[in-house]
């Protein structure tokens, strides 16, 4: 447990490392570009805009609880943002050591940093997305009511899983590296095996049974239920998944711990 | 209080039947490596402040091991390795370098990897500017910069604050001789404060001209600890093919006197120290090069020769055809090709050398003698022996060409190649009264 809070004072003593790394790979995406800065913002804008835009018009399904030609397209940037800041950490927390072996190799500082950054930076593509949604969907009309307060709870849930899941898979990574390949297909299973492009009452029951096993079912609902249908989550389940974050998270911080002092050996 | 400790360290990398087994271990599982592989071990050796220490050994001699295990990246497999302070690494300049950055970006960004807060990289900064002096080039992308210049500022921004230990590897050979003096004078000027260094370098006469001590690692162990000028003799050893693991023989025990060669016909050319095998072997045939023999001041095969020093090349040479003239020559070259100097019987006896006639089965050595005023550094020696007439046409019987390496050393260095033996005096002063 010393140990443990050691690896938080450590990460705080070199915020300003985090901080900078975090800044820096904002600065390198967009260095060069004329509209610098701004397309941080422009990306996610013009994705909403175009979902908006198309699936409104031409695949203008109609959900139930809702009434507006934009259900759809609301209903699945909801699904979108909390898949997208999930899928984003894994997948760069997946190679971030390897990715990194060499400053690992040469250069003593807190390991935990690196997550941490890939955890700012993801937090930080995935607020503007969510700008971008209220910003596109507000000026249709569909301004997020009140149940909004319940968005950041739901935001730290997913940080915490992704995180959790990609330091795990991160760390094993380094010494068996075929899970970096076999990650992204289970993702791409994922993306289906989760309501997010269809409605949860549409499939048959036997594959129902399925979702229950789908942690991200229920993070998925709740942001829908939120963003959506303006209704509280069920709270249960988010407290379910609340817990079954913080032991995951306890897994990874113990998986880390012990591959940390090996990562080097291999890299 | 020692600076830093290393008490009996050592390490082993572990492999695994699957790296699932060393995985399922984190977690309680007693899984055993199939096999352990010791890089280093047995290393004990402590560092007092502002003591500069040079670690040199052939590459896969565990340095770069030792490095990281005192840096801290590696822990030790066994023993203990103790720091009493901060320690910096310069590994390699410019590493994790963002080339769409500034100067200015990429240095508070090494700052930031060391754990230094806002205030105190806005503090340093300046120096670090005038430290690097590239002028406006400090705001512009490091991928505008050259090789010199990025090193400029990584090692301006590595040291910046004064570490406790620093260690340099291998990296102040890029810039230029002027910045790596500014370098070393920094280095210098910290060590008075009770910085210790460690030197990490290819380059002997670096380790002796800013070492106190030096550790020589031979395969993982830890085998002289002393004084530089002793250990690098040592490190030459081991680099010029010297068996590793016996001394060098005492001039008097050696068996024979130093300036001749034994009666014995074998080809044993392969066998002495300094001898290259990446050595370029050609000729039309009728003779072979057995054996050489390098002796300066007295001393047969020395791992350095001081500049100047008379020097003999003595060669055996046996051959297989009559012959009515034969001529023996020599070569020398620096490390990078240049042809320095090359002389034979004809040219070095002024042009009076006697006709060397031989028979099949004769077996000839021959000897140069010359005096080395050459710069410190490592010259490649070639030997060769070709029939006929030197003022007409020569036809190589047998050359090894870059066939030994020799180096010189020299306490005070000069510019260039060739000891031009300069020498200086106030001539006059003309008073103005």
């Amino acid at each position: 447990m010393e140990r443990l809070s050691g690896l938080f004072t450590s990460a705080w003593r070199f915020r300003s490392y985090i901080a900078g790394a975090i800044a820096n790979v904002f600065l390198a995406r967009f260095s060069r570009s004329r509209l610098g800065a701004a397309w941080i913002i422009l990306n996610p804008l013009a994705m909403v805009a175009i979902y908006a835009l198309v699936l409104s018009s031409v695949l203008a399904a109609r959900m139930q609880g809702i009434d507006t030609p934009f259900a759809y397209a609301i209903y699945l940037t909801a699904g979108i943002a909390a898949w997208a800041l999930f899928t984003d950490i894994l997948t760069r927390s997946l190679t971030l050591f390897i990715d990194n072996g060499n400053l690992l190799k040469k250069v003593v500082f807190p390991r935990i940093s690196l997550p941490l950054i890939v955890a700012g930076v993801a937090l930080i593509d995935n607020l503007l997305l969510l700008v971008a949604i209220f910003l596109i969907f507000g000026l249709i009309g569909h301004w997020p009511g009140a149940q909004i307060i319940w968005l950041p709870p739901l935001v730290l849930l997913t940080l915490g899983m992704a995180l959790a899941l990609g330091i795990i898979l991160g760390c094993l990574n380094v010494f068996v590296r075929d899970i970096a390949q076999v990650v992204p297909i289970a993702l791409q299973f994922g993306f289906w095996l989760t309501p997010i492009v269809y409605q949860a009452e549409i499939l048959p029951p036997q594959l129902r049974v399925l979702l229950s096993y789908n942690p991200l079912f229920p993070l998925v609902t709740a942001y829908q239920d939120v963003l959506v249908f303006d209704r509280v989550p069920r709270l249960d389940l988010i407290v379910i998944l609340a817990l079954a974050v913080a032991a995951l998270l306890g897994l990874a911080l113990f998986t880390f711990r012990r591959a940390s002092s090996e990562m080097v050996d291999v890299l | 209080m020692n600076l830093l400790r290393v008490h009996d360290a050592g390490k082993a990398y572990n492999r695994y039947a699957s790296e699932w087994h060393r995985i399922a271990r984190w977690f309680g599982a007693t899984f055993q490596p199939l096999e352990q592989h010791w890089v280093l071990r047995h290393i004990r050796f402590d560092l007092a402040a502002g003591e500069s220490l040079g670690i040199v050994g052939r590459n896969g001699a565990g340095k770069s091991t030792l490095l990281k295990m005192i840096t801290g990246t590696l822990p030790p497999s066994e023993g203990t390795i103790q720091v009493a302070g901060r320690v910096a690494a310069i590994l390699e300049l410019g590493m994790g370098f963002n080339p769409e950055f500034s100067g200015r970006r990429n240095a508070r960004h090494v700052l930031e990897l060391m754990g230094m807060g806002r205030a105190r990289i806005d503090q340093a900064l300046p120096g670090i500017a005038a430290f690097a002096d590239i002028g406006d080039y400090f705001d512009q992308p490091v991928r505008t910069y050259s090789t010199g210049m990025q090193a400029r500022v990584a090692f301006a921004a590595a040291t910046a604050i004064k570490p406790d230990l620093l260690i340099v590897d291998e990296v102040l050979s890029v810039g230029d001789a002027h910045f790596q003096a500014k370098c070393f004078e920094r280095i210098a000027r910290y060590r008075e404060q009770g910085m210790a260094l460690i030197l990490v370098t290819h380059s002997v006469a670096d380790v002796v001209a800013h070492c106190d001590r030096a550790l020589l690692l031979r395969d993982g162990r830890l085998v002289e600890d002393g004084a530089p000028v002793h250990v690098t003799n040592l490190y030459l050893d081991d680099l010029f093919g010297r068996a590793s693991g016996t001394a060098r023989p005492a001039r008097a025990t050696d068996g024979e006197s130093p300036a001749t060669m034994g009666e014995d016909g074998r080809d044993l050319f392969h066998t002495r120290p300094g001898y290259r095998k990446e050595e370029h072997r050609w000729g039309q045939g009728g003779a072979v090069i057995l054996d050489y023999r390098i002796v300066a001041e007295g001393e047969p095969y020395p791992p350095r020769i001081e500049s100047g020093a008379e020097t003999e090349f003595l060669f055996k040479v046996r051959f297989d055809a009559d012959c009515e003239a034969v001529m023996p020559g020599l070569l020398i070259k620096t490390i990078e090709g240049i042809f320095l100097y090359g002389t034979n019987a004809f040219s070095a006896s002024g042009g009076r050398a006697p006709v060397i006639a031989v028979c099949s089965g004769d077996i000839l050595v021959f000897r140069f003698a010359l005096s080395l005023a050459l710069n410190e550094g490592h010259y490649l020696v070639s030997f060769g022996v070709s029939s006929g007439d030197p003022a007409r046409t020569l036809i190589p019987l047998e050359r090894r060409y870059d066939s030994v390496i020799i180096t010189v050393g020299r306490s005070v260095p000069f510019w260039g190649i060739a000891d031009l033996r300069g020498t200086f005096d106030v001539w006059e002063r003309l008073s103005h009264d």
